[in-house]
């Protein structure tokens, strides 16, 4: 059984067709946010193909224990995406159940070949920018200071280390101020914000006053999970910051 | 460990609120007494981002630490997969050396053992360096109720020991204390002590009261951190000197030990030496390095005369017979992933109201005392994998956590036909299981999942706050706001091919 990240390799070959899996949160609540992940790449010259059959990663029943239904919801993306294509995802941490822990759930299914190519194809959207794609951005916008927020998932589980403010730093307009606690979770961590709703406040409390103490005035993360936590904290806390996902802030200035 | 290393700055010498979160209700319960407690959480809070730093000044290049802990992974993975072999052959050598195993399958039988070699022996007093196995045994309050008196001797657990707590840290079990509040607690206990922040005089007070105590024990308890197959060797490390004058002052030195701390041989433990007071304190090294190999030898001048190992259980063997369950057994007890814990840093380890805190406890404890018993344990955890990041030996504690949550809805099946977990399958409920039943006919459904959100993106912005999941994440957030197309209609009007 392996724990740890699990980062991606290279493609020998520039792809010239990917897939892009949106997950379901950036779907009903964020999909702007999952549009500009797809506009970036169709500007660097791909064909992007979103199959209407995606749903959902599987990982909320997963992480309650009931294996059984995410593997038949994890079915259920094996079918909506059947090409040898890359699969893009704007969300660390759907990335990593999709490429962590689907070979783990399927290890003694009859389909669990399936589960292993399908995870081996799975990319976060910022490694595959920097990695696959060497995106270069001009920045058009005005003069901002942002600080990143990383996710767990993305930098645990995909490996994703400094891809998203390499990306940010290209901005020339765009001053990144490091969050003093970036690497502590944010609280959200799916049922346990509301299976421990103190616990996960307390957390996401602490991490509103690290963000705010950079002095920026948008934080940027590359996981919607993540951002539906803090923001919506600092939108009731009436802090005078925002928050936005990669791609979007991406798309806007680049 | 000196009072300096283990316990707070000044700043919150004032307050002696107490930090003993209450042992009813569950975790969520405690969690909130806990986390309204504002020095508690300032200590812990200081004291594990410390921690942090320490650790990681101790590893500074990334390709080495990885090295070190596959090798740390290897070498208790090796020892594991021939436990019961070398259980066998650690007795032959212990026997070899003169020193007595004994072996107990419930703490229990462990406690009936130990007061057995006390009463053959008319013990009295005894003095205990720092084992967390012993905790496990609950070894001082049976004793005392056999008119044996137990004195910790690590600082830590001292303090804890006068204030009638449990440790809070497997490391540091007073931790959860600042100078001010062990201050008050020897001028109330310590005869001629008065009140007192100052760190040297608090270590010398103790000290003193200790060095008696040393002098006068009749045996001595300790714990093991490794024991070696291959030479039968005790391996035990501390930084206060209290384990080796309990282990060598008193004519008899009883060692109660799990039986997951085998290594196979002597050249496995540099490498764990290199990662145990690295992860745990941030120490290169502990002041002391134990290595126990026989009682007084004709001619040696100390040591003690008579030297027991108590080999423990308790339900480690129903852990071991589980492959996956099994990497549990690999820790060798540092604490590094309570030290890196987002939870734990909030709420302290009594929050957990079991022997093992942290992360490691919550995935120790329900395999032990069940999951019936703990089995909220497992759920306090956002997942994050901050300590799957540090732990020296790499147990997969997040997807362990993820095992436990299943065992308690779905048991798997076992050999003994008991599950593979004790207490398994009672968090199982009608309504969470059909909860996951829609979800599943919904998102494996793509036609219907499309309705679905849908009909959300429409009208789901009605759904009251007042709702039981959006009311918890109402507390200190704002309600999430549907947007008004999905991000599939999105695609498909912007032209985005769909095979």
């Amino acid at each position: 059984m392996s724990a740890m990240s699990k980062p991606a390799t290279v493609p020998a070959e520039r792809p010239k067709t990917v897939y892009y899996f949106g997950t379901c949160l950036v779907d009903l609540f964020y999909p702007n946010a999952g549009m500009a992940g797809m506009e970036l790449l169709r500007r660097e010259g791909l064909r992007v193909v979103f199959p209407q059959g995606q749903t959902c990663c599987g990982q909320p029943a997963r992480n309650c224990g009931f294996f059984e239904e995410a593997r038949e919801v994890a079915r259920a993306q094996f079918d909506a995406f059947p090409e040898p294509w890359p699969i893009v995802v704007p969300s660390g941490s759907c990335a990593g159940m999709m490429r962590v822990h689907y070979p783990q759930l399927f290890a003694d299914q009859p389909d669990r070949d399936k589960a292993e190519a399908f995870a081996a194809r799975v990319f976060e959207l910022s490694w595959f920018l920097v990695h696959v794609l060497d995106l270069k951005l001009t920045d058009k916008g005005e003069p901002v200071t942002v600080t990143w927020h990383a996710s767990c998932h993305s930098m645990r589980e995909m490996g994703v280390t400094d891809e998203p403010k390499r990306l940010l730093r290209s901005l020339s307009n765009v001053t990144l101020v490091e969050n003093p606690r970036e690497r502590e979770c944010c609280g959200f961590g799916g049922t346990f914000s509301v299976r421990q709703p103190e616990v996960s406040a307390a957390m996401v409390s602490d991490k509103i006053d690290a963000l705010r103490s950079t002095g920026a005035t948008e934080m940027i993360t590359g996981d919607c999970g993540c951002l539906m936590n803090i923001s919506g904290a600092m939108e009731k806390a009436g802090t005078p910051m925002t928050g936005r996902h990669l791609a979007e802030f991406l798309l806007e200035r680049g | 460990m000196s009072v300096e290393a283990e316990t707070n700055s000044p700043s919150h010498a004032a307050s002696h609120t107490s930090s003993h979160a209450s042992s009813h209700g569950g975790f969520a319960e405690r969690a909130h007494v806990a986390l309204n407690d504002k020095p508690l959480r300032a200590n812990f809070r200081r004291a594990m981002d410390g921690l942090m730093v320490k650790r990681a000044a101790q590893f500074p290049d990334a390709a080495d630490l990885q090295a070190l802990r596959s090798l740390g992974a290897a070498i208790k993975e090796r020892a594991l997969a021939r436990l019961p072999n070398l259980l066998e052959q650690l007795e032959a050598r212990c026997a070899e050396n003169g020193i007595k195993v004994h072996w107990a399958e419930t703490t229990e039988e462990a406690n009936r053992i130990v007061l057995g070699i006390f009463q053959d022996h008319g013990v009295k007093t005894v003095v205990k360096g720092k084992s967390m196995v012993s905790e496990e045994m609950h070894l001082n309050a049976f004793l005392g109720k056999h008119g044996i008196e137990a004195i910790e001797s690590d600082l830590g657990e001292y303090i804890i020991q006068l204030a009638g707590e449990m440790p809070s840290h497997i490391v540091m079990p007073c931790i959860h204390k600042n100078k001010g509040q062990i201050g008050a607690l020897f001028a109330k206990h310590i005869e001629g002590q008065g009140y007192t922040e100052d760190v040297d005089e608090l270590t010398a007070a103790a000290r003193k009261v200790l060095r008696d105590r040393f002098a006068q024990a009749d045996a001595g308890i300790s714990g093991v951190n490794f024991a070696v197959a291959e030479t039968g060797t005790l391996v035990l490390v501390e930084n206060e000197g209290n384990g080796r004058l309990s282990t060598t002052l008193p004519p008899l030195h009883v060692a109660v030990m799990g039986i997951e701390k085998l290594v196979e041989t002597l050249d496995d433990i540099p490498p764990l030496l290199a990662l145990l007071p690295r992860s745990a304190t941030g120490q290169p090294i502990t002041t002391y390095v134990n290595m126990i190999t026989s009682p007084r030898r004709d001619g040696e001048k100390d040591g003690p005369r008579e030297v027991h190992l108590v080999l423990l259980d308790n339900g480690r063997t129903r852990v071991y017979a589980d492959l996956e369950l099994r990497e549990t057994l690999r820790c060798i007890r540092c604490g590094a992933c309570m030290n890196h814990c987002p939870v734990y840093a909030r709420v302290g380890g009594h929050t957990y109201d079991a022997v093992y805190p942290g992360p490691i406890g919550k995935i120790l404890t329900p395999q032990i005392a069940g999951l019936d018993v703990a089995g909220d344990l497992p759920h306090a955890s956002s997942l994050c994998n901050a300590c799957v990041e540090v732990c020296p030996v790499k147990i997969p504690i997040a997807d362990i956590l993820v095992r436990l949550r299943r065992e308690a809805v779905r048991p798997s099946p076992s050999k003994a036909g008991s599950g593979a977990v004790k207490g398994g399958g009672g968090g199982w409920t009608l309504s969470e299981a059909s909860a996951w039943m829609g979800w599943k006919w919904l998102h494996a459904n793509p036609t219907l999942y499309r309705l679905g959100t849908r009909v959300l993106a429409l009208a789901g912005n009605l759904i009251p706050a007042s709702l039981p999941p959006l009311k918890a994440w109402t507390t200190v957030r704002a309600k999430p706001k549907f947007a008004a197309k999905t991000l599939h209609q999105l695609a498909r009007e912007r032209g985005y091919d769909d095979v």
